[in-house]
């Protein structure tokens, strides 16, 4: 923070607020950095393309057709983006519900993360909307279809986004220096903790639940009626296999944010999610190992997507489940991070596999996504990450939060 | 952490009344048994390939008249700018023309599906679209088992394309087109109940002319539109692997499991909450 910023910050619920914003808007140090020479550019065709697509129609830059009408935009930024987000519940679980206070030095930084994920891969979803202007129908209840799963995950996306906005909102108040809307807000932290855990078990479970009635279209390997629970039981991995991922990035980026003893908590805490890791993945393998045994599918995995199903199942779940276990033994921080890559690698397999990939495994013409999908989709996660960078320069998330917060307490 | 139950219990109270809502909306659904939905009962038999249905559709419904050719063998399927086709079957029974257009199902998954309630059961029978309410997800698409609704992904204002049995001219008291265009009477229109007995009675009359057996009557729960043929319905482009209980029954199990999740888990956490929160304290004081 610059002197001037910091000398704003400090007189709290003043009238200077917005001229502290304004400050803050223009960027912080260098501009060209390697990642923005490489995400700059592909934001502005994504914008350009984006814009042909609400020009003539989402088949202009898609390849989705009448037999897949779900693609790269459903099945990765929303299924999977929802799933890798889901670190913020389990860790808010684990730090304000079971106390353990080892996490909570990274809790902040998580439920950013899952905020801005749940802001642009279900905003992405607007993308994807081919009468986005009618979204508004379920929400302000002129037409509610109750017995829809997707009206239910629409309206846990949201609840679930306000909560998480609540639970971060602190660190804006620490930011701004307004000590009484801090007192205030962070007093609502609790609540919003408890509707958020519940709004996310069911909603990571709902986006299996999606595909529960295209019963004869999706692979017999990969559907069942369990696809809800095994949806959920993987966000937990997902989520936290994210957390290991995005905080040893942010560890070396952010470096100078962090305090020392922060970083002295580091390894310790990334053996601690490696085990929590290990354990689910170890229910979560199990369970599919039950499913297939009960749904007696024996004779389809001799077939070739019997070995993608193997490769999937071994490769990226039994694989990374051993190695988050001998990391964590072990304490080999390196092999826990390939550990957390590979279960991500196993997640995106999973999510397209059932949504995408394995969704009319038989037809005659098989969907890929077109380049401009890609750029598209990577429009949305640069942007994030954009943004992301913005807040953690300004607000306290990897910081320490400012010494007025200890005073008050 | 110090904790305000009083926030608390607000949240428990907006959690209640969503379900309060939900089940007030469930509620309010009529029993759909004691409805008799309205139908029509192709006969293949009886059909000549003349396309005079497929015609009358386009027209009425302000598509592009269908121009390409009917050969026997090659499936046309039917798409956003057609509602209804004939194709030619090769099978083991000779050529046989059958008709294939949206079922109308009893419990239609599309329907189910649909968050804004856009595609819609009427009371009549008909399933219809409505563009006013429709945001474009295309849910309805992954979940109808026939694969019937089709998009515009070439339009700004891309529409859901599929046959509506001519809800308008059902609503005016008339049949809809196709059924009263057909020059040979394969087309058939009245409630399931009487489509059904009617049925029977040509089976039962000629058992030799059909397959004892009527499409529709309970695949997917049953259909609004049911079909007699001469040969095995996988031969005519039947999935004939579906399943006869309803679609929308496949996700009720987890929709029904949402609001005791709702009442359970609140304070489940909570009750961990407060456990951990003593016990913390308890590990405190010995430090001390
Ligand atoms: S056939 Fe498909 S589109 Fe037609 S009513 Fe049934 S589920 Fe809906
Ligand atoms: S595309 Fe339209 S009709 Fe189909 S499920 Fe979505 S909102 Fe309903």
């Amino acid at each position: 923070m610059n002197k001037q910023a910091q000398t704003l910050a400090k007189d709290n619920d003043g009238g200077s607020i917005f001229k502290f914003i304004l400050s803050e808007l223009r960027p912080k140090g260098r501009i060209l950095t390697p990642f923005n020479i490489i995400a700059i550019p592909i934001i502005l065709l994504g914008i350009v393309l984006i814009v042909i697509r609400f020009i003539n129609g989402i088949g202009s830059i898609t390849n989705l057709s009448q037999d897949t009408p779900w693609g790269l935009w459903i099945g990765f930024d929303v299924v999977t983006g929802v799933a890798f987000a889901g670190g913020a519940y389990v860790l808010t679980f684990m730090v304000y519900i079971l106390k353990m206070e080892k996490y909570r030095s990274i809790v902040r930084v998580t439920v950013l993360n899952g905020f801005l994920a749940y802001l642009f891969y279900a905003g992405a979803l607007l993308l994807d909307l081919g009468r986005p202007w009618n979204v508004i129908n379920p929400i302000i209840g002129n037409s509610f279809g109750t017995s829809s799963v997707l009206f239910l995950v629409a309206w846990h996306f949201l609840l679930y986004m306000i909560a998480e906005l609540i639970e971060f909102s602190p660190a804006i108040a620490e930011w701004l220096g307004t000590r009484r809307a801090r007192k205030i807000l962070s007093g609502l932290t609790m609540g919003a903790v408890i509707f958020g855990i519940t709004l996310s078990t069911l909603h990571q479970s709902g986006l299996g639940a999606l595909f529960l009635m295209a019963k004869d279209k999706i692979h017999p390997l990969w559907y069942s009626e369990f696809i809800p629970i095994m949806f959920l039981v993987s966000s937990i991995f997902a989520g936290l296999s994210m957390v290991i991922f995005e905080g040893s990035i942010s560890h070396k980026v952010f470096f100078d944010q962090i305090s020392e003893k922060n970083h002295k908590a580091q390894s310790g805490i990334l053996q601690g999610l490696a085990k929590i890791c290990a354990g689910a993945m170890f229910a979560y393998f199990f369970l599919q190992l039950l499913v297939f045994i009960h749904s007696k599918n024996w004779d389809l995995i001799n077939t070739p997507m019997g070995y993608w199903f193997l490769f999937e199942m071994i490769g990226f779940v039994l694989v990374p489940m051993l190695l988050y276990l001998y990391s964590y033994r072990t304490r080999n921080i390196l092999l826990i991070r390939l550990a957390a890559i590979l279960t991500m690698v196993g997640i995106i397999l999973n999510r397209l596999n059932v949504s995408v990939i394995g969704f009319k495994w038989d037809a005659p013409v098989h969907y890929y996504p077109s380049w401009m999908e890609i750029v598209v989709t990577l429009t949305v996660i640069f942007t994030e990450i954009l943004i992301f960078r913005w807040i953690i320069n300004r607000m306290p998330v990897l910081r320490d939060s400012p010494a007025w917060v200890e005073e008050e307490h | 952490m110090n904790f305000d139950r009083r926030n608390f219990f607000k949240t428990v109270c907006v959690a209640g009344a969503t379900l309060a809502v939900g089940n007030s909306f469930g509620a309010a659904k009529p029993d759909e048994s004691n409805i008799e939905f309205q139908g029509v009962l192709y006969d293949s038999t009886r059909c000549l390939g003349c396309r005079a249905c497929e015609r009358v559709c386009a027209k009425n419904h302000e598509l592009p008249e269908p121009k390409d050719e009917l050969k026997a063998g090659v499936i046309r399927k039917t798409s956003e700018k057609q509602r209804s086709v004939i194709n030619n079957y090769v099978t083991s029974k000779g050529e046989v023309y059958v008709k294939k257009q949206c079922m109308h199902c009893n419990e239609p998954a599309c329907a189910a599906a649909c968050l804004t309630q856009a595609m819609y059961k009427t009371k009549e029978g008909p399933v219809v679209w409505r563009g006013n309410k429709c945001m474009g997800c295309r849910f309805c698409m992954v979940s109808c088992p026939f694969d019937v609704p089709k998009f515009e992904y070439h339009s700004a204002n891309p529409k859901i394309e599929k046959c509506d049995m001519c809800y308008d001219r059902i609503k005016a008291g008339k049949i809809p087109a196709c059924a009263e265009a057909c020059p040979g009477d394969a087309l058939t229109f009245g409630t399931r109940r009487e489509l059904i007995a009617e049925a029977r009675k040509r089976i039962f009359e000629n058992p030799k002319d059909y397959v004892n057996q009527i499409w529709g009557e309970q695949v997917a729960g049953g259909t609004g539109w049911l079909y007699l043929s001469s040969t095995p319905f996988n031969e005519v482009g039947f999935n004939t692997k579906l399943q006869n209980s309803s679609y929308p029954e496949l996700s009720k199990g987890f929709l029904y499991a949402v609001p005791s999740v709702f009442v359970l888990l609140p304070p489940l956490l909570l009750g961990i909450h407060e456990a951990t929160k003593n016990r913390n304290q308890a590990n405190d004081e010995e430090n001390e």
